[in-house]
């Protein structure tokens, strides 16, 4: 499997400290060969969705166990396309429900993820998702 | 079964404890080297009391709490009818991290994990009616500790409570949030200072309130081992010593009222160990390095929580047998207070039904068990003797490791500690994808039929949010301005005083009507904000 070449942001919005999945995600798409970068704890839609931009990347991983995920992920989407960014695919890791994980889909996502999964399944969806 | 083949096979499979330390196939006498004492004697490897929990058993305590004030104050009033003594106060993340209702980055979150207290008011509103000199109240609160527990004393002023009269807990451990729970808000030495002061007037004005529990639990929860669990966090402990006795404190003060908090997962015998190993290694600390005297300044008092990270959300049933065993495992490590997590906690808010069936299974293991009936039971078995001198060299390694490195406040300021933990968190996610590490009914025993998802979890009502944004604003309108203004300059100039302890200072402000976000944003201006460093 490779992610060679692909520039993809990890982010934590809001302000739930439960960074683990995020780094978990980060090494190993990191060692899948992609370009990763983490922007760290609590940060606003606005500025994921101007990084993101900013940086090029194809993807971005929003990772939130808050429950405040709907509101964060549209909102940060909402920023991309503002920020002609709508091309960056976004993918979801955190404490997300089945009902809202439709909802998510619905709204663009292209992967929602938890943490029982396992990680070489989430690798090699993302890799299919931006081949 | 595989088992006959490999019984047979020239070499046996290596077997290791969860952080890595081999395990013989049994130990013999000559094996053990160190005697373990008594009970309730230095260094107080096999318990802090002589009569262990035949004086006093384990405080049974569970969390919970969200909502608005009012709320929580309703709910408050019902659990004191019923007979319980002690209340635990959750708070949301914006006070958490020390933002206001209104500010940008509070809009999704207000009242969302627990009550929001932006200022004296909301705490008013929280304890309406409750004496505060006749409760015992625990807040889990880190980044914003001082302000908290520094409205709590103007609670206590209001209500005509002498501050002496005030029990409780804050968690008030910083160290380990820039580690794993991520409720920073300063860079790391002056949120040193400010815990250290929290700690020193606590002691001289509320000397029966607990001013900081120094928790492993949470990078613990992050994937590190119990090794590193509790080296991590006896690091930590000595680096708030450190701290203290630079502001003046002295140790017998101070020490007395220091408390720790970790996780017990599965491994039965390593948490055992891991307890009476950290036992030993504080009491060392305290007695040899810091020359304190009292016993009280010299013994491990901890509280434990058992399920988190070893809970899954595959056949969730299995999860009441996982915290039985952890509950074992936390008495017969000689816990000071245990909370059991409900068996549903991986995937939804509890229902009464798993919360109690929490509560049930310590007191089983309480009454029916057997295993409270004298004092470390497990003392003197070749193992368990063994592996507590494991732990301990193994735990001490790690300590020195940080040393090597700096000492803790550079090894998280460069993103040392913090970026171990993930690679931890990694191979253990990795060990359990590949069934290395047997999880059963997730990677071993599985059912493909019935994958539990994540089928709820609590959201606030919008219109809540709203109604603590306009309680918020009629504040800022009815407060005396002056006042606020008045006591955030002093803030801000005792700020600049190195030498100056900042509680009375929040006190004033407290008392004024400040917010907990005008605070922040004061010292702030002195301070900076924690500038994360993200390794990868």
């Amino acid at each position: 499997m490779s992610l060679k070449g692909k520039r993809i942001l990890i982010a934590k919005p809001g302000l739930d400290g439960h960074d683990v999945g995020a780094k978990i995600i980060a090494l190993a798409l990191r060692d899948a060969g992609a370009d990763v970068i983490y922007t760290g704890l609590r940060k606003s839609p606005e500025y994921i969705a101007r990084v993101a931009v900013d940086e090029d990347v194809d993807a971005v991983g929003l990772s939130l166990l808050s429950g405040a995920h709907n509101e964060l992920v549209k909102e940060t989407l909402e920023k991309l396309r503002e920020f002609d960014g709508e091309d960056i695919a976004i993918f979801v890791g955190g404490t997300i429900p089945e009902k809202d994980r439709e909802f998510l889909r619905s709204l663009g996502v292209m992967g929602v993820y938890t943490s029982e999964m396992e990680l070489e399944q989430v690798l090699r969806d993302v890799e299919r998702a931006l081949s | 079964m595989s088992t006959g083949a490999s019984r047979t096979a020239s070499r046996e499979p290596r077997v290791a404890t969860p952080s890595g330390i081999e395990v013989p196939t049994f130990v013999t006498a000559e094996q053990v080297r160190t005697d373990p004492g008594l009970p309730g004697e230095y260094p107080y490897t096999r318990g802090i009391f002589r009569d262990g929990y035949r004086g006093r058993t384990w405080t049974m305590r569970q969390y919970a709490g969200f909502g608005t004030a009012e709320e929580s104050n309703e709910r408050y009033h019902f659990l004191l009818e019923q007979g319980q003594t002690g209340l635990s106060v959750a708070l949301d993340l914006p006070t958490q991290c020390g933002l206001d209702p209104l500010d940008p980055l509070a809009k999704q979150e207000i009242g969302k994990v627990g009550v929001s207290l932006s200022n004296l008011a909301e705490m008013e509103t929280l304890f309406a009616d409750i004496d505060l000199s006749r409760i015992s109240t625990s807040f889990t609160i880190n980044g914003t500790a001082a302000m908290i527990y520094a409205m709590y004393v103007a609670c206590a002023d209001k209500q005509g409570v002498p501050r002496e009269k005030l029990t409780g807990t804050i968690q008030n451990d910083i160290l380990k949030e820039y580690v794993a729970r991520g409720t920073w808000i300063f860079p790391v030495k002056p949120s040193l200072r400010l815990i250290a002061d929290t700690v020193l007037f606590s002691n001289r004005e509320t000397p029966r309130f607990n001013p900081i529990s120094i928790a492993g639990a949470h990078v613990r929860d992050a994937g590190c081992t119990a090794v590193e669990e509790m080296a991590y966090t006896l690091a930590n402990g000595l680096a708030y010593v450190d701290e203290l006795l630079a502001r003046g404190g002295s140790i017998d003060d101070f020490a007395k009222r220091l408390s720790f908090f970790f996780y017990v997962h599965m491994d039965v015998f390593e948490e055992v160990c891991k307890f009476r190993a950290g036992r030993r290694i504080w009491a060392r600390f305290m007695k040899e390095r810091y020359g304190a005297r009292d016993p009280k300044s010299q013994i491990f008092r901890f509280g434990v929580v058992c399920g988190g990270a070893s809970l899954t959300a595959a056949q969730p049933y299995n999860n009441i047998v996982r915290v039985g065993i952890e509950n074992l495992a936390a008495v017969l490590g000689g816990a000071q207070s245990i909370f059991t997590c409900a068996f549903d906690e991986a995937f939804q808010i509890p229902t009464e039904q798993s919360a109690e069936i929490a509560l049930r299974t310590q007191q089983i293991v309480a009454h029916e068990s057997g295993i409270a009936s004298t004092v470390d039971p497990l003392g003197g078995s070749y193992y368990v003797e063994w592996l507590t001198d494991r732990m301990e060299e193994q735990i001490l390694a790690v300590m020195r490791e940080i040393d090597e490195y700096g000492g803790v406040v550079r090894a998280i300021e460069d993103g040392y500690i913090q970026l171990r933990i993930a690679e931890r968190a990694r191979e253990r996610k990795q060990a359990t994808d590949s069934g290395e590490r047997i999880v059963v009914g997730v990677n071993r025993f599985r059912r493909e039929d019935g994958a539990a998802g994540v089928s709820e979890i609590f959201t606030l009502d919008p219109k809540a949010a709203d109604g603590i944004r306009a309680k918020y604003e009629a504040v800022l309108e009815r407060r005396d301005a002056g006042a606020v203004s008045r006591t955030l300059s002093r803030l801000s100039d005792a700020a600049e005083k190195d030498r100056e302890n900042l509680l009375p200072y929040l006190v004033a402000c407290c008392h004024a009507y400040a917010t907990v976000g005008e605070m922040v944003r004061t010292l702030v201006r002195h301070w900076g904000e924690f500038d994360e460093p993200v390794r990868l």
